[in-house]
């Protein structure tokens, strides 16, 4: 039987568990605020270059560029945006749910994976995978130079002719309580038509096509990366962000059922002693 | 839409730096300089490295922003910068610059041929710096009040 003094250990141990959760809570929240941020402050720039890159396409009859060369998938490469921390109820997790589901549906091929994000590095590798490549600690704060590094590193790899074809997966940022898992294909980059209501305006290009098109193609390489990693990062939050508010919600109810416990034990305690002083008292009567 | 005005956007991969209405643009191409006026024909043009000024609609002309290799949308009415990196003046930091500037031109005089040295990656950062210098000396001067004891 708990005594009064165990019960008001536990109470205090899960206060300050309550008080840890919290402020997590509130953490991530700011920085989810952040996050979604520069994740807005970023679509500008990829939709005018996706749009800019549907006209020049638009004007090649058969465009031809390293990046669009498109060979039998024999040899992918998936790029696996995870976390760098835990405690984010089951985010980490779910991403290496759709990694393994890309895998398998590659079952056969040669893989290889770049991790971004520590979680997924250290799962990857214990699932025995070898890198190439690793980012780990470039999420909590993205910045474009990471993205073009990632970039460049698969579009080296992808000219050279040592992959066929590379897949991104990640987290799309939907609402707080919603995310999206997604598997984009990064290369070759698919070739793009026209929208439909967008102007096909002639313009006059300063350059050949051919060189904006070689210009351009790595630009949007890098673009859908940093998209992929701001999506990624401001799920990342929000996932934490709901973790910890259910935590600290969880954390509440177990302290109420161990107060109530408590008062039940105190309670108890006092009427055991007032039976005993009163039969006691009836007994030298 | 001869006498009207051009809606300038002004985007990098990180952020919208601008979004105004302008009379006048001039912007750092890859082949020259590029002045545009309302009506112009639509154009598709890469940029080089330097620097990109306007005029408002008012008239005023504007404090020059630097502006670092990206594309270029010209419409009759409206101007899209897809730049890889724009600064304001007040935005750079000079110290970093001219610390930049100094790595490139020793890289540099140690002439081309030398090992080690990626001669277009050396000139791209030397220009780099000097437009940035260039159009950092247009911030406004706050610093000596900004850094007490200077």
């Amino acid at each position: 039987m708990p005594t009064l003094l165990d019960f008001r250990r536990r109470i205090r141990s899960v206060k300050n568990t309550q008080q840890i959760t919290r402020a997590m809570k509130f953490v991530a929240a700011a920085r989810l605020r952040r996050a979604q941020e520069s994740a807005l402050a970023a679509r500008p720039y990829a939709q005018e270059l996706a749009k800019m890159l549907r006209s020049i396409m638009g004007r090649i009859d058969e465009p031809q560029h390293p990046l669009l060369a498109v060979r039998p998938e024999e040899r992918v490469l998936v790029i696996v945006l995870t976390g760098e921390r835990g405690l984010a109820g089951a985010f980490n997790t779910n991403i290496l749910k759709k990694a393994n589901e890309v895998f398998r549906a590659n079952q056969g091929k040669k893989l290889s994976v770049i991790p971004v994000g520590k979680k997924g590095r250290d799962s990857l590798k214990r699932a025995g995978f070898e890198f190439p490549a690793e980012f780990i600690n470039v999420l909590a704060k993205v910045e474009f130079s990471t993205a073009r590094e990632i970039a460049t590193l698969v579009t080296e790899l992808y000219t050279k002719e040592a992959i066929d074809a590379v897949y991104i997966v990640f987290s799309e940022f939907k609402s707080v309580i919603s995310a999206n898992l997604a598997v984009q294909k990064l290369l070759p980059v698919e070739k793009m038509e026209a929208v439909e209501g967008e102007s096909r305006t002639d313009y006059i290009y300063e350059q050949p096509v051919e060189k904006l098109l070689d210009r351009l193609l790595p630009r949007y390489v890098e673009t859908t990366v940093l998209r992929a990693m701001l999506e990624s990062s401001a799920s990342e939050y929000a996932a934490r962000m709901t973790a910890m508010e259910s935590a600290t919600k969880n954390a509440g109810e177990v302290i109420q059922g161990l107060t109530l416990h408590m008062n039940k034990v105190r309670q108890a305690a006092i009427t055991r002693e007032i039976i005993e002083i009163v039969s006691g008292a009836s007994s030298t009567a | 839409m001869s006498a009207g005005a051009i809606q300038l956007v002004i985007v990098t991969p990180e952020r919208q730096l601008l979004s105004q209405s302008v009379s006048e643009v001039t912007l750092p191409g890859a082949d020259g300089e590029l002045g545009v006026l309302p009506g112009h024909a639509p154009l598709i043009t890469e940029l080089g490295i330097g620097e990109l000024r306007y005029k408002e609609a008012g008239g005023a002309a504007s404090e020059p922003i630097a502006v670092i290799r990206g594309f270029t949308e010209v419409l009759p009415d409206r101007v899209t910068v897809l730049a890889e990196t724009a600064e304001r003046p007040e935005e750079i930091d000079i110290e970093r610059a001219k610390k930049a500037l100094e790595r490139a031109e020793k890289r540099i005089a140690a002439g081309p041929g030398t090992q080690d040295i990626d001669w277009d990656r050396a000139t791209a950062s030397l220009q780099r710096a000097l437009v940035r210098i260039k159009v950092a000396e247009y911030a406004p001067r706050k610093r000596s009040v900004a850094v007490p004891g200077h």
